[in-house]
């Protein structure tokens, strides 16, 4: 049961690092799912094989499962939820002015691109707050 | 000092009740805002005051941790590595002190800006659980509410970040988000790890069981945590995505994302390494090559960025370097050293950031090429950068001096003596990017159109609540330089509670 669980993990961690690696936003955020899950289920499995509901008075204390960890993950989960509403949100907004869900390039990127397209001289760069750099 | 007295410590007496006020203050302020979202002045009175609130709150809990060493609050009546423990100490206390004066005085400084603040209704409410999630950072003694306490703090920063959706500001806060989140979720695998292996999450507990394990495995975990917290703060070659986002994000909530989050990175780190693990040698040299290798390449970026803004987001990166650098030495002169610097440097940053966020606003830009000749058009704010910029150099007689040389003082001692060499050389840097900065945007002409209109109209610069924050903050800095003495001793008494984690551990587990 705990190797099963152990495998299911890494292969969680393994897609999830896959698809954070491409340059789509939807493939990144459901990348990140998956990597919440992988640490949550592993979370999860952090007290040991499962026993009994935790309650008090239904079983002796030594067949409990170690109440904690579940505890620990119900909190994470709640916190990978909400973290993963924004991030759509986010990605939302990030196709609505682009429309396009590719990670794009930041200002360091387009200033190198900016050198070598203009051949070693070197071009005026955009200004991050500088509106007309993006709606030309 | 003998176990039997640092047990007596434990009664603390009625400032106990006061150690969960750093939360419960700004999030209960939090719902208020929202209920009176629709109001902007109650929004205001409600923020500022609960902000205000925390700096008595902050300097009793200093006074009572400098005095007793250690202020223990467990919840739910539980005892202690069953109930969830708050612990103030020194350290604490002085972190909340000085975030909770940077704290007011950037949230003034916003409502005199009237641009974020004023448009946005979640301005405030986020502003406080972030303040919230940054005092929680501090005062918890348990290794999983560390990570809520990050995330709550996280989270309001991702909102506040891209609060205004512009292009920019969605991609760089994109990637701030998704960094940000492959760090907690690293966080949660390490968490998992180390509960497997030890069956707690309490940080003192930890402290006692994580010497049962092999050396090894402890190795594991103090390298794992190191880069847990190494992304936050921003270590080398962790760093990638500071300067960045940082920069995109509005004014005042740059300053307070510059100044506090990184250090609560910082933070984290010295609490975990000093607390948790018998640091070896191996592990010590590690963290001073990756702090030299943070505080150089912090400071070739800085000379390499023509943007105000930019430059001053990799010197967060170098600054963070003398930091890791002081923990690094694990002496007590050195671990002082570092304490003081983090005091120091939370204050200087965000002062530095709130001028920029000023410079912008005044001339339109903050780029060096678009901006010029400040210092006769705006001489107040060219006061108020002149002196967070000196001490940023670490120029006599300011704290960022005084700080600098506790460090080169304890890297000399522990005979480090390359560091102490590299870490001066990154110093004239500094002080090069700082007044290249000056000669750019207060002496020098405007040789570009700026991408905004000017806003010349006022008397000082800016608007008064503005120039009054910054100059708050200026006066702040001042104080650390006339107190030097008196703070540089609580450091030394703050590093010698880290470097003997048993007074700790006995505080949290002996009484709880």
């Amino acid at each position: 049961m705990t190797v099963l669980i152990a495998f299911t993990c890494s292969v969680l961690f393994a897609c999830g690092t896959w698809l954070m690696m491409q340059r789509r936003l939807t493939r990144i955020i459901i990348g990140l799912g998956l990597l919440g899950h992988g640490a949550n289920l592993l979370l999860v499995t952090s007290g040991g094989i499962g026993g009994r509901a935790p309650i008090v008075g239904s079983e002796g204390v030594g067949s409990f499962a170690d109440p904690l960890p579940q505890a620990l993950a119900l909190t994470a989960i709640v916190i990978t939820f909400g973290v993963t509403a924004l991030l759509l949100a986010l990605g939302y907004r990030s196709w609505q002015v682009s429309a396009d869900d590719r990670v794009e390039d930041d200002v360091e990127d387009r200033r190198i691109e900016r050198r070598s397209a203009s051949d070693g001289h070197e071009a005026p760069v955009p200004d991050d707050n500088d509106p007309r750099a993006f709606d030309e | 000092m003998s176990e039997m007295a640092i047990l007596s410590t434990i009664d603390a007496g009625w400032t106990q009740s006061f150690v969960p006020l750093p939360v419960l203050i700004p999030l209960i302020g939090a719902a208020l805002t929202v209920v009176f979202g629709r109001w902007r002045i109650l929004q205001r009175i409600i923020s500022v005051s609960c902000l205000v609130a925390l700096v008595p709150i902050s300097a009793i809990l200093l006074w009572k941790a400098d005095d007793v060493g250690f202020v223990v609050q467990v919840g739910g009546g539980w005892t202690a590595p069953l109930g969830i423990a708050l612990v103030v100490d020194r350290l604490s206390a002085m972190m909340l002190l000085v975030s909770s004066l940077v704290l007011v005085a950037v949230m003034v400084y916003a409502i005199g800006q009237a641009d974020e603040e004023h448009s946005h209704d979640a301005f405030h409410p986020l502003y406080l659980v972030l303040a919230a999630g940054v005092s929680a950072s501090f005062i918890t003694g348990d290794l999983f509410n560390l990570f809520v306490a990050f995330e709550m703090m996280l989270a309001a920063s991702y909102v506040l970040i891209t609060l205004g959706g512009r292009r920019e500001q969605v991609r760089s806060g994109m990637s701030y988000v998704v960094i940000s989140l492959v760090a907690s979720t690293f966080f949660i695998t390490v968490l998992a790890l180390l509960y497997a292996a030890t069956g707690t999450v309490n940080l003192a507990d930890l402290s006692v069981r994580i010497q049962e394990l092999d050396p090894a495995v402890q190795a594991a975990f103090a390298l794992t945590l190191l880069a847990v917290f190494g992304i936050k703060a921003g270590l080398f070659p962790l760093f990638f995505w500071l300067p960045d986002s940082y920069p995109t994000a509005p004014g005042p909530i740059t300053a307070v994302f510059a100044g506090l989050l990184t250090k609560v990175g910082v933070y984290a780190i010295i609490r975990t390494q000093t607390l948790l693990f018998d640091t070896p040698d191996w592990l010590g040299t590690t963290i001073l090559i990756v702090a030299a290798a943070t505080m150089v390449v912090g400071v070739l970026g800085a000379i390499s960025q023509d943007d105000m803004k930019r430059i001053l987001a990799f010197h967060i990166i170098s600054q963070i370097g003398y930091m890791i650098f002081g923990l690094g030495l694990f002496t007590v002169a050195g671990v002082a050293g570092a304490v003081f610097y983090i005091v120091h440097h939370i204050v200087v940053k965000t002062t530095l950031f709130l001028v920029t966020g000023m410079v912008d606003r005044r001339a339109g830009s903050s780029r060096l090429s678009q901006v010029g000749g400040l210092v006769r058009s705006a001489p107040v704010i060219a006061v108020l950068f002149a002196v967070p910029a000196l001490s940023l150099a670490g120029l006599p007689p300011f704290s960022g001096f005084l700080a600098k040389f506790a460090l080169v003082d304890a890297g000399l001692d522990a005979s480090e003596g390359w560091i102490v060499g590299i870490s001066l050389a990154v110093g004239l840097l500094t002080l090069y990017s700082m007044t290249k900065i000056w000669s750019g945007v207060f002496w020098g002409v405007a040789e570009d159109r700026p991408v905004r209109p000017p806003q010349p109209q006022d008397r000082f610069g800016s608007p008064l609540p503005m120039v009054l924050a910054t100059a708050f903050l200026v006066v702040v800095t001042l104080g650390f330089t006339v107190y030097a003495g008196s703070i540089y001793d609580l450091s030394v008494r703050t590093a010698e509670d880290l470097m003997n984690p048993q007074r700790y551990i006995a505080a949290v587990l002996g009484g709880g």
